[in-house]
């Protein structure tokens, strides 16, 4: 299996925008019975409540249930990953490309959010990822 | 914390809601934010710049007034709630409802003691331990209060001391400790949003999603605009007095105004490095620095009777406490109207946003724990910084008869009393420049941990809202700086932060009896937990 491109493939997710990643995660899927690698989904939160979860516990549950039902419908292994840091809304790009690299992930693959106001003073974080990290980047756009 | 177990006796959580976070927002041109509070507080703030930039005469008038008013008529209320909030305190910390842990019992501390007591500073009252550290101690030795005015020197040495550290140490931090734990607790520990309404819910229940938590909120909001207001007021003052009197330029609105459109730029770029790389990294270097200062000023002042009178200082402190801390039958109308009950509504005003700031990095401690760390660390940190400071002043002025800083009290220069007390030690020029650049770099952090506790306040709750809020708060807060510079709305700033002080002091009553039924029920809840699956909490 040494001709294997990529064994490890990262999926960033957010759980508050479960509904928009779903083509991401079917592209993941596909790329991963092409190549024989695994998933890991990977998420950041903050220690306070958000709209996905009460608390980082809950949070990290509601990923593994998720993660486990794309394994249930695909057969691929699914993993998940998720850090608690201080300030989500600032440090996403950061922690998600640390996480990539602490798990030895060789592919990201991404959904991108349609570029709206926010983009024109701030970059989207796919954007912002894929200029800045040094693995290979897949941006996945639209939500099928 | 709300693991299940299988078990058939799993107790019942009182304090749980359906109400989701972020579920009343609006999200519009990439925003995300509460609908009504972030309006009715945009609005209302736009309002009143506004009205004091077209008609700063009346708006002096009307809010000139309100500020002696207020301290006036209410000061047994200002006072008699301060006292509560430190027994309360003490009564959290010695009660088994301390060892209730924030976060749940398995929740991990996110940030080291150090990072988290250099970030309390710089929540705000950093630029306040700048501007009245030789200012307030050498200002009660000039006018003792409590009539003591035929004590020895040394007796009004203390007596001063004292004085100033009743205002700055306990009474200050344990309002801030019961906001933030209120907040902490029912964000962290029931998953309820982190918004001031949420420490309310035992007391409203499901109502408090409605316009009582509305009304809250809102007033929490006006309460750190106008608290944080009058803190970067003081703070714009000291550096431009600072920098006038350091570079002989004229201290006029063009440097106000350059001042404040630099800070604004330094903590938009501070806003955007987020917590971790923002606040964090300038807090400590702040930390730091002050701790070089206040060494420098120990080391070159009188530094043994110095560490004696920390002691003193400390013993004084306990001595008066009792009498100043008493309203009834006072007859000095003067310290106890213009510096306590405008202390004490300050500090009420100023605790929505210092609480909201210390919850955010308080996960992992247990509550007696967090009480004595945030209320203890500071107060000794006064009491060691204005000793340094107050009584070098006082040595300058009894035994060496310099007048520099007496002077800045008498005709009224405040902001200049730190850089003439310092004038009077070597390398004059380098400590104030280090003293202008603290403030600069308080200013900096006081603006950044401003914008983003008002955009989790206007966002219900949402810590991950857009960066670009905070940038829009943060932008906002420079631009009602340099509408009151130039339309001389400070003092009806102050009066407003005072104003919001006493409805705020009624919210943080009721606080101390919704949190106290909150713990209680928590720790009934993980005894019964406990006993019906035994090691899974501990």
């Amino acid at each position: 299996m040494a001709g294997r491109l990529y064994r490890h493939i990262g999926v960033p997710v957010d759980l508050a925008h479960r509904d928009k990643l779903g083509k991401a995660i079917a592209t993941a899927v596909d790329l991963a019975g092409i190549y024989g690698a695994r998933i890991t989904l990977v998420s950041v939160t903050g220690p306070a409540p958000g709209e996905a979860a009460h608390n980082p516990q809950e949070y990290r549950r509601h990923l593994q249930d998720w993660a486990a039902e794309i394994t249930a419908e695909s057969g691929i292994q699914v993993d998940t990953e998720t850090e608690v840091i201080g300030d989500p809304a600032a440090d996403l790009d950061k922690s998600l490309d640390h996480q990539f690299h602490a798990l030895g992930v060789d592919l990201v693959v991404m959904a991108s959010h349609v570029p709206g106001f926010r983009e024109y003073v701030f970059h989207s974080n796919a954007g912002f990822l894929a200029s800045h990290t040094d693995l290979s980047v897949f941006v996945v756009r639209g939500t099928r | 914390m709300q693991q299940g177990t299988d078990t058939a006796e799993e107790p019942v959580d009182e304090y749980v809601s359906d109400y989701e976070v972020g579920q009343d927002n609006v999200q519009a041109l990439g925003l995300d934010f509460h609908n009504p509070v972030f309006l009715i507080s945009g609005v209302t703030v736009i309002l009143f710049v506004v009205f004091t930039l077209s008609f700063p005469e009346q708006a002096k008038h009307w809010f000139g007034d309100l500020r002696p008013w207020l301290t006036t008529n209410f000061d047994w209320f200002f006072m008699a709630a301060g006292n509560f909030f430190v027994l309360f305190c003490v009564a959290l910390i010695v009660l088994p409802v301390g060892k209730v842990k924030i976060g749940g019992p398995d929740a991990e501390p996110m940030y080291s003691y150090v990072s988290w007591v250099s970030m309390l500073f710089a929540a705000g009252i950093g630029i306040g331990i700048m501007f009245y550290a030789v200012l307030e101690p050498m200002n009660h030795l000039l006018t003792p209060p409590l009539g003591m005015e035929g004590l020895s020197e040394e007796g009004r040495r203390e007596l001063a001391m004292a004085a100033t550290v009743f205002h700055w140490a306990i009474h200050p931090w344990a309002i801030y400790g019961i906001v933030g734990l209120a907040l902490a607790f029912f964000a962290y520990n029931k998953g309820l949003p982190l918004i001031v309404r949420s420490a309310m819910y035992p007391l409203f229940g499901e109502r408090v999603w409605g316009w009582p938590g509305h009304i809250i909120d809102v007033l929490a909001v006006f309460a750190t605009l106008f608290g944080l207001a009058t803190s970067l007021g003081y703070g714009a003052e000291q550096s431009a007095g600072g920098l006038a009197f350091l570079f002989g330029i004229s201290e006029g609105h063009v440097i106000k105004l350059t001042i404040i459109t630099v800070i604004t730029i330094m903590a938009l770029i501070s806003v955007l490095r987020g917590l971790d790389g923002g606040i964090k990294v300038l807090s400590e270097t702040n930390m730091a620095m002050a701790a070089v200062l206040g060494l420098f000023v120990l080391l070159v002042g009188p530094t043994l009777a110095t560490l004696g009178a920390i002691v003193d200082n400390t013993i004084a402190y306990f001595r008066y406490l009792p009498a100043l801390s008493n309203w009834v039958g006072r007859e000095d109308m003067y310290y106890m109207h213009d510096w306590t009950t405008f202390y004490w509504s300050w500090w009420i005003a100023f605790s929505p946003f210092v609480g909201m700031f210390i919850a955010r990095i308080s996960t992992g401690r247990t509550v007696r724990e967090f009480l004595l760390v945030s209320i203890l660390a500071p107060s000794f940190i006064f009491i060691v910084w204005m000793t340094v400071f107050g009584y070098g002043a006082m040595d300058q002025y009894l035994l060496d008869g310099y007048e520099g800083v007496v002077d800045t009290v008498r005709e009224f220069r405040p902001e200049l009393s730190l850089f003439l007390f310092l004038e009077e030690y070597p390398l004059a020029k380098v400590t104030s420049a280090i003293g202008i650049l603290l403030v600069l770099i308080f200013f900096v952090t006081s603006m950044d941990s401003g914008a983003l506790v008002v955009d989790t306040m206007t966002a219900g709750g949402k810590i991950d809202a857009p960066i670009a809020q905070r940038v829009f708060w943060c932008v906002f807060l420079g631009l009602i700086g340099i509408a009151l510079m130039e339309g001389g709305g400070l003092s009806s700033l102050q009066a407003l932060a005072l104003a919001t002080g006493f409805p705020f002091g009624i919210v943080i009553l009721m606080m101390t009896v919704s949190l106290y039924k909150g713990l209680a029920a928590e720790v009934k809840l993980l005894e019964a937990r406990d006993e019906a699956a035994p090691g899974e909490t501990t």
